[in-house]
């Protein structure tokens, strides 16, 4: 098996996935590394590629003019990053730093989304597991959002 | 597990030896006993404000250490407040303790997970410190712990001392932080489907708001963890603290007499009633 494949079929996010779908998406991925504090992408740009964290921390964050960066969550190996790569308009809306030395798995997301569309029984098991992966998150968002250390206190 | 003392019902006056600023508007405050002090990890007291009133506080200290009662408070009313604001020398009234405790002589033998969320961590800490005590009559211990942002962290000398042992698994989580923060930003729940963990043979110690429980009973249970194998600590309003003024009642039971902490399997049902 390559070792694109290998590493593919090895991350926890596509745990279970057939061999033929492994050599898809490993034909659109490429191996990246980022410095610390080096960024992955920027707040509203092209969602070109899709991102498995392999190793590191990546901070995903939020800037408000005149205000402190604030950090919304950190990924770490074995998460996905992120979903906008997957729907129109393809546009990142948040920043992605390199907490960290991170090596990541990067698919080209135009590559997956074409193969997606040819065939689509892997578009469908893409589609299981980022519907599975953004729900919880956004159960996870809406736990942060009730601020429940600061209104329910001992 | 449930250790009722009756007839504790007078406060006894006691003169705080020492006051730590943990955050913003929380406190911890160390009590002079005239006597040793025994407690179990997860009771609580009800310190006395003169002139303002009472309420419960969970004992945070080292059950071993019997020459100190130790407290941490969060200003949330008048009485907590005035709990925060008190300065060496200031004497309270103290009774207690009262409650149920969390079952870490039971849990010997086991993997225990210990889940505390914000002011949860100071009910729990006394755990901790007995599961140490005893540390290689336990399998695997690991501490999760999350908070609003990194100011709020509690004992965080402690913690750090924790982590530098190499026999515990810590990990900190903030629900959002500045760009130097460099631990976990996220939820405690999303913590749990990382942590190592033999449903089989682990117990899970819960303590932080009842929503944030929740949450992280359902990432538990969906580990394989079973209900007779996690404890919570729940959190009523209570007046008398011994079973006889009603105002903590929790379904057929009542949190100060009953609890406060209570095994999962024998509350679960009472969690998903919104009236209660």
């Amino acid at each position: 098996m390559e070792g694109l494949e290998r590493i593919v079929l090895e991350h926890p996010f596509f745990a279970g996935l057939g061999p033929g779908f492994g050599a898809a998406i490993s034909g659109c991925a490429r191996n990246l590394r980022f410095a610390s504090d080096q960024y992955l992408f920027r707040e509203d740009e092209p969602a070109n590629e899709f991102y498995l964290v392999r190793h590191g921390t990546v901070a995903l964050e939020l800037h408000s003019p005149g205000q402190p960066v604030i950090v919304i969550a950190t990924l770490r190996e074995g998460d996905i990053l992120d979903s906008a790569w997957l729907v129109p308009p393809y546009r990142w809306s948040f920043d992605a730093r390199a907490a960290e030395l991170v090596r990541v798995l990067g698919v080209n997301a135009r590559c997956l989304r074409d193969k997606c569309e040819a065939d689509h029984d892997l578009g469908y098991e893409l589609m299981k597991r980022f519907v599975g992966a953004m729900g919880e998150r956004l159960r996870a968002t809406r736990l942060q959002v009730l601020d429940v250390y600061g209104t329910r206190r001992r | 597990m449930t250790v009722v003392p009756v007839g504790w019902s007078v406060p006894q006056p006691l003169r705080v030896a020492r006051v730590r600023r943990e955050s913003a508007d929380v406190a911890t405050l160390d009590l002079a006993p005239a006597s040793p002090f025994v407690f179990a990890a997860g009771q609580f007291n009800m310190l006395y404000v003169f002139g303002l009133g009472e309420v419960a506080i969970s004992i945070s200290g080292d059950p071993a250490t019997a020459d100190r009662i130790v407290h941490t408070v969060r200003a949330v009313g008048a009485v907590s407040g005035a709990l925060t604001r008190l300065q060496r020398d200031a004497v309270v009234g103290m009774r207690g303790p009262y409650g149920s405790c969390w079952p870490v002589a039971e849990a010997e033998g086991s993997d225990v997970v210990i889940i505390a969320g914000g002011l949860g961590l100071a009910p729990l800490r006394p755990a901790v410190y007995r599961v140490l005590a005893r540390r290689r009559h336990y399998g695997r211990v690991v501490l999760l712990y999350g908070v609003r942002g990194p100011a709020d962290i509690l004992y965080r000398s402690e913690l750090e001392a924790w982590r530098r042992r190499l026999d515990v698994d810590i990990e900190v989580t903030c629900d959002h932080a500045g760009a130097d923060w460099r631990g976990n930003v996220g939820v405690v729940p999303a913590l749990i489907p990382r942590i190592p963990l033999d449903p089989q043979h682990a117990v899970a110690f819960v303590c932080g708001p009842e929503i944030m429980m929740r949450f992280t009973v359902a990432a538990l249970r969906d580990r394989g963890l079973s209900a007779d194998r996690i404890c919570l600590s729940m959190e009523r309003n209570m007046k008398c603290a011994v079973g006889l003024c009603g105002r903590c009642q929790f379904g057929p039971a009542f949190v100060c007499r009953d609890g406060p902490v209570f095994r999962l399997d024998r509350i679960a049902p009472l969690l998903a009633i919104r009236e209660i």
